[in-house]
């Protein structure tokens, strides 16, 4: 089976450094004396509190209820008591009002923990409610209500399921080590996933830079017809839903659409063995994968941690910090978010916690543009992040829309590939932003 | 732990190890085997036009940027290339003077006045070279054979003056010790500025820059191609055109300069063609017996243009069910 790996056009190659984790199996990190569980782990909108201060909970309880369509509920990773309700420091930036759970050190489950049943008994309905239930995120870090992603409106037509085992993020191998140590999980999670959208056809798509985790999914889809393992090129950013739905159907989201405006979900294997697990045990979301590596941690490791367990305590259990640090970055060091305290939580989407030396951080003063193009021929979308930087400089909005600003998928090719190190993907959100907030403006008037 | 210390900024956090320093530090290597060439050829006149020409564009670079209060930035290297990419555009022969006043202009008129590096519309030791070109015609265009000092015409010059037609190069060109064979432009051993001597060793630059990923092979393909297609078609010898003037240096390093040439691939190309049909109409019906200047100077003006029209496609340009 030697196929030529599937890819897209432009793209970038930053070094993997994947080394230091990628062949360490996944370890159960310590439960936490304390857990800050976020009510908003999601894209939409905020959870309202269902326990009180004082309130006894249970491993696996719902305590958070989401007030619109797009959301998802969220569980104590604990049993215990609540503490507090109040805001807290959020890895995805900002002050989240967050419930702080004490445990008991008990892990007494909820009564609603329980196995539903075989797959094959399930209807599709039931797979999607399991999906909410179990307070499912994108869990490749983009956290987008995975139940949602599965009621699409009628009228657009369903009829391929991919799941994102590219892992394009140079350090990160949480996706990877996933793979290797329970593909079965992640095949059922596909399935459970077709079924969910009455569909037969499904990739398991994994970037060919993790050799272990194809033989190892491709073993456990053996005999699933309608199941494909497809070998991508390791490109960054391979693993972008355009471009991965590109690489395995051929298919273009539409400008300004979704993949589903292309008949494609996709969702990352760790969602997809999630769910499983959820199918097979009833236990939600209530703890994830967490690759913690870096030049500034001592023991790099990929560890199961605790939805809810303080960045600070899972660095400890890794050796704690090196001298020197410059950077902790929830996430992979393209798209993740740097952070300023180590007091916030693992949350629905963190896949990682990027610990960079100072050195390491690439500082260095922006220096004028030589107009080497370098970042048009990376550019995975096709825009001109220069000539885009120019327009958001002098903020030019309407020649900024022109030259399509809004398709960035903010992937960070171009700023990486600058050599005059120009902070390209900086400047174009925010030109974004001034363009998104124009068109709201006329949608108003 | 709440550490003061961390860095907060929005991602990517890390970036490539390229820089624009090796960048242009690059292209100076490619450089040096057709300078070291000129050395050899021309002997130390060569050397000291170089290094008087590097001098005074880095000088001139600090001059204007110390006077403008800004940061000086002589060490990005580009200053340095200009006055060298100008003094092998020179005559072996040329007053040390006015490769001093063609640096100066490089960068004063060709650059600094738009804004420094990154801003300049044409190729600044073009512009240098325009600048003495139309000043000092006379000792611009007296050029000495390689080795023996003796003074010559081009091989393009020659044929401009006596009208003759290039059917056969290798035996026609003969004149003043200039021996005219594919293999003496090949190497070098002609007369001529003093960068424009040996096709083999640009092309040897070339191929590193290539290589290496600072220059686009578009570029120069597209050039040199348009050239050899159009003198074949109009009944001259394209290989001749190809290795003779400065149609080598100029696909390979002038031509190819980021600052002034389109941002798309697609672009590059017609940039290339452009430049390959003006040096072959001046070259063949034009006052000049030498076209390259002028070729990429004139599509330099369109670059932005091409920039305009010449975008790539866009991911997704398709319609939304």
């Amino acid at each position: 089976m030697t196929f030529k790996p599937l890819t897209f056009k432009g793209g970038v190659h930053p070094p993997h450094n994947k080394h230091k984790t990628e062949h360490l199996a996944l370890k159960k990190a310590k439960a936490p004396g304390m857990v800050i569980i976020p009510l908003q782990q999601h894209i939409g909108a905020p959870c309202e509190p269902l326990v009180k201060v004082g309130d006894e909970v249970k491993l696996g309880q719902k305590i958070g209820e989401p007030k619109g369509f797009v959301g998802a509920p969220v569980h104590s990773s604990v049993s215990g008591i609540v503490k507090a309700i109040e805001k807290r420091p959020h890895p995805g930036g900002g002050l989240v009002q967050s419930v702080i759970i004490e445990s008991d050190g008990l892990d007494t489950l909820d009564e609603s923990v329980k196995p539903i049943g075989r797959l094959e008994d399930l209807s599709a309905d039931q797979i999607k409610n399991i999906m909410r239930e179990a307070g499912l995120v994108g869990m490749g870090g983009a956290t987008f209500p995975t139940q949602v992603k599965f009621s699409p409106p009628p009228d657009k037509k369903i009829d391929t399921v991919i799941l994102n085992g590219a892992e394009c993020e140079p350090y990160l191998t949480s996706d990877h080590r996933l793979m290797v140590e329970r593909p079965e999980d992640v095949v059922k999670g596909i399935k459970a996933m077709m079924k969910a959208v009455n569909v037969d056809k499904g990739y398991i798509a994994i970037e060919e830079n993790k050799p272990d985790a194809i033989k190892a999914v491709a073993e456990a889809a053996k005999g699933e017809q309608n199941i494909r393992v497809v070998t991508l090129k390791a490109k960054y950013p391979q693993g972008a839903e355009k471009q991965l739905i590109k690489a395995c159907t051929g298919r273009e989201v539409p400008s300004g659409g979704l993949p589903m405006d292309s008949g494609v979900i996709v969702n990352n294997v760790g969602t997809a063995a999630a769910l499983a697990c959820a199918i097979d045990t009833g236990m939600p979301l209530v703890e994830r994968i967490v690759t913690v590596t870096g030049s500034g941690v001592k023991e790099p490791q990929n560890l199961i941690v605790r939805i809810g367990t303080p960045f600070a305590e899972v660095i400890e259990q890794c050796g704690g910090l090196e001298d020197n640090v410059g950077k902790i970055i929830q996430g992979g060091p393209m798209m993740g978010i740097a952070q300023y305290t180590t007091e916030v939580p693992v949350i629905k989407g963190t896949s990682g916690i990027l610990i960079l030396k100072e050195e390491d951080l690439g500082l260095r003063p922006e220096l004028p543009c030589i107009k080497c193009a370098k970042c048009v021929d990376a550019c995975p979308i096709g825009l001109m992040p220069t000539k885009l930087e120019g327009f958001a400089q002098k903020g030019m909005v309407k020649e900024a829309e022109e030259y399509n600003a809004v398709d960035c998928i903010e992937c960070g090719s171009c700023s990486f590939v600058c050599p005059a190190k120009r902070p390209l993907v900086e400047r174009i959100r925010l030109i974004k932003a001034d363009i998104l907030a124009e068109r709201r403006k006329a949608k108003q008037a | 732990m709440g550490n003061g210390n961390l860095v907060v900024s929005s991602s990517p956090h890390i970036r490539s190890e390229e820089t624009v320093q090796r960048i242009m530090l690059d292209v100076i290597i490619a450089l040096l085997p057709a300078a070291v060439a000129s050395v050899y050829f021309f002997g130390i006149g060569a050397l000291m036009i170089m290094l008087v020409s590097i001098g005074a564009a880095v000088a001139a670079e600090a001059a204007i940027q110390k006077i403008r209060n800004k940061p000086v930035t002589i060490n990005d290297g580009s200053a340095v290339i200009t006055g060298l990419l100008l003094a092998l555009t020179l005559p072996p022969s040329l007053p040390l003077w006015m490769a001093v006043a063609g640096a100066v202009v490089a960068i004063g008129i060709g650059k600094q006045v738009y804004g420094g590096l990154g801003c300049n519309p044409f190729n600044p030791a073009l512009v240098g070279r325009a600048f003495l070109i139309v000043s000092f015609p006379v000792q611009m265009t007296t050029w000495t054979s390689p080795l023996d000092g003796v003074t010559c015409a081009t091989l393009l010059g020659i044929k401009k003056l006596d009208g003759v037609t290039c059917a056969t190069p290798l035996g026609l060109l003969k004149m003043e010790g200039v021996k005219t064979g594919y293999m003496e432009l090949f190497l070098g051993n002609v007369g001529g500025s003093l960068g424009e001597t040996s096709a083999l060793l640009l092309i040897l630059g070339g191929a590193y820059l290539i290589y290496r990923g600072v220059i686009d092979w578009r570029i120069p393909v597209s050039y040199l191609g348009t050239v050899a297609v159009l003198t074949l078609v109009l009944g001259h010898d394209p290989l001749f055109h190809l290795l003779a003037g400065g149609l080598m240096l100029g696909a390979f390093f002038m031509a190819t300069d980021m600052v002034t040439t389109p941002l798309t691939r697609l672009g590059r190309i017609i940039f290339g063609i452009g430049a390959g049909v003006l040096v072959v109409i001046i070259r063949l019906y034009g006052g000049y017996p030498e076209g390259v200047l002028f070729s990429i100077l004139l599509m330099n003006i369109f670059t932005p243009v091409i920039d305009k029209f010449i975008r790539p496609r866009i991911y997704g340009e398709v319609k939304a069910k």
